[in-house]
């Protein structure tokens, strides 16, 4: 015994298990988050039962089961415990009811006592919505331009087509909408930049006013012709609309214009079901948010993620690199050297929001504010940097990631032998050539793992962002076709704030609980992709590299 | 630490029978030589201590110089002298001249790059890069700016030929340079030297880590390129000083010793000191 606890044997173990553990703690929570998440996108069945509570008529409901827990019976109503006396506490479910134009709230809880009759009946159907949420209840018919056109089973012969149709004439809208309509705006607000630009420098000739005319009109005439086409598409869109019997027997017309998808749950087999699923779950990751985030898609925040920490590594990689090899290579060491390299090393631990505030006041509004006094003066009192954006955001992450980059190429640069730069040098290599030649394409493995080091930290950041960009809805993306593509000075969405938007500011926090996850999911998706890439980018660099060690 | 050592001349006796390596009894005279590079009054001290102790010494020009002497005495740092790269090494300090071709490289206004490109240098370990072979021997000629892509491959063979190494890497031209062997290695490091086309070589113990065959083949090397460059050689083999070398320098704590033709060094040294080096009495 003492001769095992002699051998270290037990602190191995007591290693193993704590790497072990650690792994548990990391591989559970992505469980859950991916379950708790993932799970939203499957088709739950409907339910209908009848609801009767003590003391009123009984009630039917339609609707998706949420959720169920136990409550104690002292929290219910006097009234309500009587049947309950035996019992400490009682099963609650709640219960999507939808039609929310109707009810006001999707949500109910009642409690499953004063459930009857429960049932699923392979006729009911939800109803996905672009706008009032999910609507549940029995589809009736299907009438064109308010004729009715199929009832009953027939309605579902016809409504794919109709569907299709509508989502095509949907997608045109968008194409013109985002391509040339898009177009058009930029073209009128840069014409009119222009014009006010030549009116300030108080050389706005009377030619120059009649071409700025002319161009604008030609453009509004376009813009005209474009918003005539939209109106026919919409007017075409209108065509087809459904009848709907909801759980308490009031019809309600949906038009097809606003339907984003209909689905018999009860009725589908699991191989439908796993269709819906991927269809669903592709939707989310695909298209944009609805609704004030509650429904809908997260792709601008994906984007926006990525966009943010692709900017922030075109930055801070070269100003990491280039402090950390004038620290390592150019700066004689000494106090002073030492000195500025602590403080580095202790930038690391200044909280993020330190680095929000400080991008504020000092690239927002001091950096922001002059450039547009110097630069685009004619969009005043408009802000174009200003005001935060994409840009500042990246800036301010790169100065919050600059310590862990120039930390990790010092090691790297520190680690090559000095026999190699000798042998260089003994080349008549001046100390440049020694750096550009030699030394740098040797470091870049450290490089990257600085990098990797700084998007991991970066791509999860979302305190100080929320003070220099990121928006909860942005109009437009950071990259789109009209010129110069890349537009800095925009505000992005970020898939943390997302989670923080739609967890905590949401009016229907039940709704969204299942997003929170899904979205949680996908940061840390999104951060495990980019981290892999960095990381090949670098197995790549270090094969090239890797019998360095045995020099 | 730095006094003097003087000690009594000893006899006139043959030490190492040079008829053995095929080589000459010809007697070389510094008189008639064409000085290449000439060190005066040379200090050097890393920091506190001083490494090397007012050197004079000559080295003719198309001539085989061997520096000897035990592990320590100042042999790499001298010829690190030579092309400046103790600058290099923080609080080092070097007094005297060292002229080449009638040049003080020790001047202020000497271009540093520019000396080293005259001064090839071979190290005591091999030292490639991680690149391929072909970029090991063209790094001299890249960092001049030669892009040419017929210039570089002529003179990548034409190294490589001279470094007795060609027919060993032709094929592997673009692989890694860490993957060959030690011998290979070091030849390669020679292929790089002279590419940049020295006018004077440094050889720090080119031979250590080599087997026989390798050392005979970089020998000879040594012979051959004696007619294109003057070449300084560091060796703790006295039958490789013996062989290659024309006139060799005997070094002991920093300080040169002995200093003359081979012939005559080896069969008749001045000092006890160099001739107990040279039998093998001293470590
Ligand atoms: N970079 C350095 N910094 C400080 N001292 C050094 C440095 N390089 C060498 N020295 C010292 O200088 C002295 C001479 O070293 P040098 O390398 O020139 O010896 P050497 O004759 O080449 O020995 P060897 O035959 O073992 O290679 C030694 O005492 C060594 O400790
Ligand atoms: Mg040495």
């Amino acid at each position: 015994m003492k001769a095992w606890w002699g051998s270290g044997e037990p602190w191995v173990w007591l290693a193993a298990s704590t790497v072990a553990l650690c792994l548990l703690m990391v591989f559970s929570l992505l469980a859950f988050i991916a379950v708790q998440g993932l799970g939203f996108f499957w088709p739950a069945p409907i339910m209908q039962a009848m609801h009767h509570t003590p003391g009123t008529a009984p009630t039917r409901l339609v609707g998706e089961i949420y959720h169920q827990d136990e409550v104690p019976v002292s929290r219910l109503t006097k009234a309500w415990q009587a049947p309950f006396a035996a019992h400490q506490e009682v099963t609650r479910y709640l219960i999507k009811v939808g039609n929310r134009e109707h009810y006001g709230l999707d949500f109910r809880w009642v409690l499953k006592a004063h459930l009857q009759d429960i049932q699923y009946p392979p006729t009911l159907s939800v109803v996905e919505r672009l706008e009032w949420g999910n609507a549940y209840g029995d589809i009736e018919a299907l009438q064109e331009n308010g004729v009715t056109i199929a009832e009953g089973e027939a309605v579902w012969e016809m409504l794919e087509s109709r569907l299709q149709r509508t989502r095509d004439l949907r997608q045109q809208i968008k194409q013109i909408e985002k391509q040339p309509l898009g177009r058009i705006h930029f073209q009128l607000e840069k014409l009119r930049l222009q014009a006010r630009k030549l009116s300030l420098q108080h050389r706005l000739t009377p030619e120059k006013i009649a071409e700025f005319e002319t161009q604008r009109r030609e453009q509004e005439a376009l813009s005209q012709q474009l918003h005539d086409q939209l109106a026919v598409l919409h007017q075409a869109m209108q065509r087809d609309s459904l009848l709907l019997r909801e759980m308490q027997g009031q019809h309600i017309v949906i038009p097809l214009a606003k339907v984003v998808q209909i689905i018999q749950p009860n009725r589908l087999n699991g191989m439908e079901k796993l269709h819906y699923y991927g269809l669903r779950l592709w939707h989310f990751v695909s298209s944009d948010p609805r609704e004030a985030n509650t429904e809908g898609g997260v792709f601008p925040a994906i984007f926006g993620t990525v966009m943010m920490v692709l900017i922030m590594s075109i930055i801070v990689t070269p100003l990491g690199v280039m402090a950390a090899v004038y620290l390592q290579e150019y700066a004689k060491p000494g106090f002073w050297t030492q000195l500025i390299r602590i403080s580095v090393n202790n930038l690391a631990g200044v909280p993020s929001i330190v680095y929000g505030v400080f991008g504020l006041g000092f690239f927002v509004y001091l950096l922001g504010g002059n450039i547009d006094a110097w630069f685009f003066p004619e969009a005043a009192p408009a802000p174009v940097f200003g005001t935060p954006g994409i840009l500042w955001a990246s800036l301010t992450l790169a100065l919050l990631t600059l310590p862990v980059v120039i930390v990790a190429t010092e090691e790297g640069l520190a680690r090559i032998p000095r026999s190699l730069r000798e042998g260089s040098f003994a080349l008549g290599a001046t100390q440049y050539e020694v750096l550009r030649y030699t030394v740098l394409p040797m470091a870049t493995p450290a490089m990257m793992t600085g990098l990797i080091l700084a998007i991991a930290r970066a791509a999860g950041e979302v305190a100080p962002l929320m003070l220099v960009g990121v928006v909860k809805l942005a109009p437009s993306l950071v990259l789109d076709n009209n010129a110069p593509f890349l537009h800095l000075d925009r505000k992005f969405m970020h898939l943390g704030f997302h989670i923080y938007d739609v967890g905590f500011q949401s009016p229907n926090v039940e709704a969204t609980r299942p997003l929170v996850y899904a979205t949680a999911f996908l940061l840390v998706l999104v951060i495990l992709v980019l981290n892999l890439t960095a990381f090949w980018i670098r197995a790549r660099l270090r094969e090239r590299y890797k019998s360095l060690e045995t020099m | 630490m730095n006094m003097n050592i003087k000690l009594p001349p000893t006899t006139a006796r043959s030490f190492i029978d040079l008829n053995l390596f095929g080589r000459s009894n010809h007697q070389y005279r510094l008189e008639d030589e064409n000085i290449f590079l000439e060190t005066k009054d040379l200090n050097l001290f890393y920091g506190q201590q001083q490494v090397l102790q007012s050197i004079n010494l000559s080295l003719p020009k198309h001539r085989v110089t061997a520096f000897i002497g035990p592990s320590g005495c100042g042999k790499s740092s001298l010829l690190r002298c030579f092309n400046r790269l103790n600058d290099l090494i923080e609080d080092s300090r070097t007094e005297g001249q060292i002229l080449l071709d009638g040049e003080d490289i020790y001047q202020p206004r000497t271009n540093v790059a520019y000396l080293r490109r005259k001064v090839g240098m071979v190290f005591q370990k091999p030292n490639p890069f991680p690149k391929s072979v072909y970029e090991n021997v063209a790094y001299g000629l890249r960092i001049q700016g030669i892009k040419q892509r017929k210039r570089l491959d002529e003179t990548v063979e034409t190294s490589l030929r001279a470094a007795s190494l060609w027919d060993e890497v032709k094929d592997r031209l673009k692989e890694n340079a860490l993957g060959l062997s030690g011998g290979q290695q070091q030849r390669l490091i020679i292929a790089r030297a002279i590419a940049i086309e020295p006018e004077i070589l440094l050889l720090d113990e080119p031979a250590s880590a080599l087997d026989p065959i390798s050392t005979l083949k970089i020998e000879e090397l040594i012979n051959e390129l004696k007619a294109k460059f003057t070449i300084a050689i560091v060796t703790h083999n006295m039958q490789q000083a013996a062989r290659v070398s024309d006139y060799t320098a005997f070094m002991y704590m920093g300080q040169v010793i002995e200093f003359g033709s081979t012939n005559v060094l080896f069969t008749t040294p001045k000092y006890r000191q160099t001739e107990d080096y040279i039998t093998g009495r001293y470590g």
